[in-house]
C-alpha cells in the first residue's frame, strides 16, 4: 500500500506539470473504493437499527420475533400503536415532558444569550474572572450528594422547577454562543450602533439578536433535546409519579422487567407470544418518544455544522 | 428609560473610557466602581443571572462538599455536623466493594474512551476523503442521528435487540441474554456508546479539516503525494490541535463514566461488572440515605478527575504547547 510512489516516479520527470496529477493512480483508485466500502459500511450500520425499529412497529409481532423483517414491513399492524396510544401513563409524561421541555428551553435561552453575550465585549474587564469561575464548575463539582441536599433545602424535590431551574445555565453552551458572537458580530457594527446613540441593550436587542438567528436555533436545539431525554432528574429528585417526566415513564414501561428478561428465554407458547407482543409496544413508544425530535431534525440539521464548528474553532 | 439609555451609552466610547480611567487613577476605588457600573451596567445585568444560577447550583453544592469530612445531621443539612476527618475515605478504602467498583470504573471508561475517542477522528478523515458535497453530508446527517437519542431509548433498543433467540443481535447469541453476562457488558457499553456519537463527536474535527488551506494539498501533490500521504501529511497533522485539547478534557473524566446508561443497563446478573462508583455513590446515597458517606466517595471521583486534568494538561502544555488553563 504505497500509492505515492507511482505519482513520485511520474511527477519526478515533469514536477510542474499538471497533468501528472489529475491522472489518479491505481493506489489512489484502490484507495478510493476501500473509503467508499467503507463509509457504505458505516452508514449501513448506523441506520439499519434505526430503520429496523420504524419498521418492526408496523410489522406482526410474530414476523418480528421469527426473523422475517428485514428490510420493509411486514403483515402490516398498527396494535402496538392503539396499545401505546391508550396508555395514559404515556400522555401524563408526554404533556410533564413537553411542559418542561418548553418552559426549561425558554429560561435557558434568556438566561445564557445574553450572558454570552456580556462576557463576548472585550471592555467589559470582569469577564476574565466570571470566565474563570463559570469554567471552573465544568471541571469540579460538588457532586450527587450536595446537589440532592440543596434541591431538598431550596423545596425543589417533587417539583416541577427542578428540571428547570438547576439546569437553567450551561457554561458549555454560553462558551459555544460567546465564540459565535465574538466571531460573527463585527466591532464595527458596536461602533456603529454607538454612534446612533444605542446602548448594550439597544445594540444587543436591535442588532445583535437579529444576525443571531443559526446561533439561537442551535443552542436552543441542545437544551431542548437536553430537557427531552432527561432521565437523571426525575429519578433523583421525583418521587410522585404524576410529575415524572416521558424518560422515566418510558424507563417503567420499557425496562421494568429486563431483569427478568435476561433471566432465562421464554419456554411456553403463550409467554412468548406476550413477550412478542409486548415487544412491539415498545417499539411503538419508541418511536411515539422520539417523534418530536424526529420532526425538527431536518429542519435544524443544516445549522449544526455552522453553530457546532463556530463553537468548535474558537471553544 | 430611553433618555438614560443614550446618556450612557454615549459616555460609552472605549477610547474615552479608557482616557477617564487613566486620568481617574488617583480617585477612589469607589468611584472608580461607580463610573464602571455607570457604563457597564447594562451588561451586568445581562450576566447576572446566569452568575447567580452558577453561585446556587455549582458553587453551594461545592461548599457542600465538606459534608464529606463531617457526620450528616438532618438539623444542618448540607454544612454537616460534627467533624470526622477521613473517616468516610477510610470507610471506602475499606469497603469489600471497593476495588471491585474501582475496577468496573475504570475498565468501561477506558475502554469507552479510547474508543470513542479515536473512531470519530477516524471517521472525520474518512468522510473529509469524500469530494461530492451531497454524499458528504447525507453521511454526516446519518451519522448524527443516534446522538439525538435518549438513554433510555437506546437502552432499551438494546434490550430488545437482545432478547435471547428472538432479537435482532440476540438470535445468534444461543438462549441466555448477553445483557446478563457480566463479561459482555463492557464491550456492549462502549460499543453502543461509539455507535451513538461517533458521528457528532466528528464534527469538530470536520470543523478542523475545512480550514485546510486547498494549496496546501495541490503543493502536496505537486511534490507527489497520493490519497493516503495527503491524510498523513497534511489531514493529520492539521487536526493535531484539536486532537490534543479533546484529549486534555477526555483525561479529565477517566473515573466520569456516565451514571445513567449504566444504571439503566445494570441487572442483578451483571452487576459485579456494571457497578461503578457513580451508580454506587447513588445507592448508598439516595436509596439508603448514607449521605456523608456518599458525598466521601463522590469527592473521591471528582479530585481523582480533576487530578487527571490537570496532568494531562501539565505534559501537553510542556509537549506540544496546547492547553487548556
Amino acid at each position: 500500500m504505497s500509492p505515492a510512489r507511482p505519482a513520485a516516479a511520474a511527477i519526478g520527470d515533469a514536477p510542474w506539470n499538471k497533468h501528472v496529477q489529475q491522472t489518479k493512480t491505481l493506489g489512489d483508485w484502490a484507495v478510493d473504493v476501500i473509503i467508499f466500502l467503507v463509509l457504505a459500511l458505516i452508514v449501513v450500520l448506523v441506520l439499519y437499527p434505526l430503520w429496523f425499529v420504524v419498521i418492526a412497529s408496523f410489522s406482526s409481532p410474530t414476523a418480528v420475533s421469527t426473523g422475517q423483517v428485514t428490510l420493509l414491513p411486514k403483515g402490516v399492524s398498527l396494535e402496538g400503536y392503539r396499545k401505546v396510544l391508550e396508555d395514559q401513563r404515556i400522555w401524563l409524561g408526554y404533556r410533564n415532558t413537553i411542559v418542561y421541555t418548553i418552559l426549561g428551553t425558554a429560561v435557558n435561552l434568556i438566561v445564557t444569550i445574553p450572558s454570552a453575550f456580556a462576557l463576548s465585549r472585550k471592555e467589559f474587564k470582569p469577564r476574565r474572572v466570571i470566565m474563570f469561575l463559570f469554567t471552573f464548575t465544568m471541571f469540579f463539582s460538588g457532586g450527587m450528594i450536595p446537589s440532592y441536599l440543596l434541591m431538598k433545602s431550596l423545596n425543589l424535590l417533587n417539583s416541577m422547577w427542578v428540571f428547570i431551574l438547576p439546569g437553567a445555565f450551561s457554561v458549555y453552551n454560553m462558551i459555544i454562543a460567546r465564540s459565535f458572537f465574538e466571531s460573527s458580530i463585527p466591532e464595527e457594527l458596536h461602533d456603529a450602533a454607538r454612534v446612533d446613540g444605542e446602548s448594550y441593550f439597544g445594540f444587543f436587542f436591535r442588532i445583535v439578536i437579529p444576525l443571531s438567528g443559526a446561533i439561537i436555533a442551535v443552542i436552543g436545539l441542545y437544551y431542548f433535546v437536553g430537557h427531552w431525554n432527561d432521565y437523571f432528574t426525575g429519578l433523583i429528585y421525583i418521587r410522585n409519579q404524576n410529575q415524572q417526566p416521558l424518560q422515566n415513564v418510558l424507563q417503567m414501561i420499557l425496562l421494568a422487567n429486563q431483569a427478568n428478561q435476561s433471566g432465562g428465554a421464554a419456554t411456553s407458547m403463550a409467554t412468548m407470544t406476550s413477550q412478542n407482543f409486548a415487544d412491539q409496544i415498545k417499539f411503538g413508544i419508541i418511536i411515539v418518544s422520539t417523534l418530536p425530535l424526529l420532526v425538527i431534525y431536518p429542519f435544524i440539521q443544516k445549522y449544526f455544522n455552522k453553530g457546532v464548528m463556530i463553537g468548535a474553532i474558537k471553544g | 428609560m430611553v433618555a438614560t439609555d443614550k446618556k450612557v451609552a454615549m459616555n460609552a466610547g472605549p477610547v474615552d473610557v479608557r482616557g477617564n480611567i487613566e486620568a481617574r487613577k488617583h480617585e477612589s476605588i469607589f468611584r472608580r466602581l461607580a463610573i464602571h457600573f455607570k457604563l457597564y451596567w447594562q451588561l451586568w445585568v445581562f450576566v447576572i443571572p446566569s452568575i447567580a444560577f452558577v453561585l446556587v447550583f455549582a458553587y453551594v453544592p461545592m461548599y457542600g462538599v465538606q459534608l464529606a469530612f463531617r457526620d450528616y445531621d438532618i438539623t444542618t443539612g448540607l454544612t454537616g455536623g460534627k467533624a470526622v476527618g477521613f473517616r468516610y475515605f477510610q470507610q471506602f478504602f475499606n469497603d469489600p466493594m471497593f476495588k471491585e467498583i474501582l475496577t468496573n470504573t475504570v475498565r468501561i471508561s477506558l475502554w469507552t474512551l479510547v474508543m470513542g475517542f479515536i473512531a470519530p477522528i477516524v471517521l472525520a478523515l474518512l468522510i473529509n476523503q469524500i469530494g461530492s458535497s451531497n454524499v458528504k453530508s447525507f453521511v454526516q446527517t446519518i451519522t448524527y442521528m443516534p446522538h439525538f437519542i435518549s438513554t433510555v431509548v437506546i437502552v432499551s433498543m438494546l434490550n430488545i435487540f437482545f432478547t435471547p433467540g428472538s432479537g435482532l443481535l440476540g438470535r445468534f447469541f444461543g438462549k441466555t441474554s448477553l445483557l446478563g453476562d457480566p463479561n459482555a457488558f463492557t464491550p456492549i457499553y462502549w460499543i453502543s456508546e461509539v455507535w451513538q456519537h461517533v458521528g457528532w463527536n466528528c464534527i469538530i474535527y470536520l470543523a478542523a479539516l475545512s480550514s485546510v488551506d486547498v494549496a496546501l494539498y495541490e503543493a502536496a501533490k505537486i511534490d507527489g503525494a497520493g490519497r493516503l500521504s495527503l491524510i498523513r501529511y497534511v489531514d493529520i497533522p492539521t487536526i493535531l490541535p484539536t486532537v490534543g485539547i479533546l484529549l486534555i478534557l477526555q483525561m479529565g473524566s477517566v473515573l466520569g463514566v456516565g451514571f445513567e446508561k449504566v444504571w439503566l443497563m445494570q441487572n442483578t446478573l451483571n452487576i459485579t461488572a456494571s457497578e461503578v462508583i457513580s451508580t454506587y455513590t447513588y445507592r448508598i446515597g439516595i436509596l439508603d440515605n448514607q449521605f456523608s458517606y456518599s458525598t466521601a466517595i463522590g469527592l473521591f471521583n471528582s479530585v481523582v478527575n480533576f487530578f487527571f486534568l490537570m496532568l494531562a494538561n501539565f505534559i501537553s502544555k510542556k509537549v506540544s504547547d496546547s492547553s487548556i488553563f
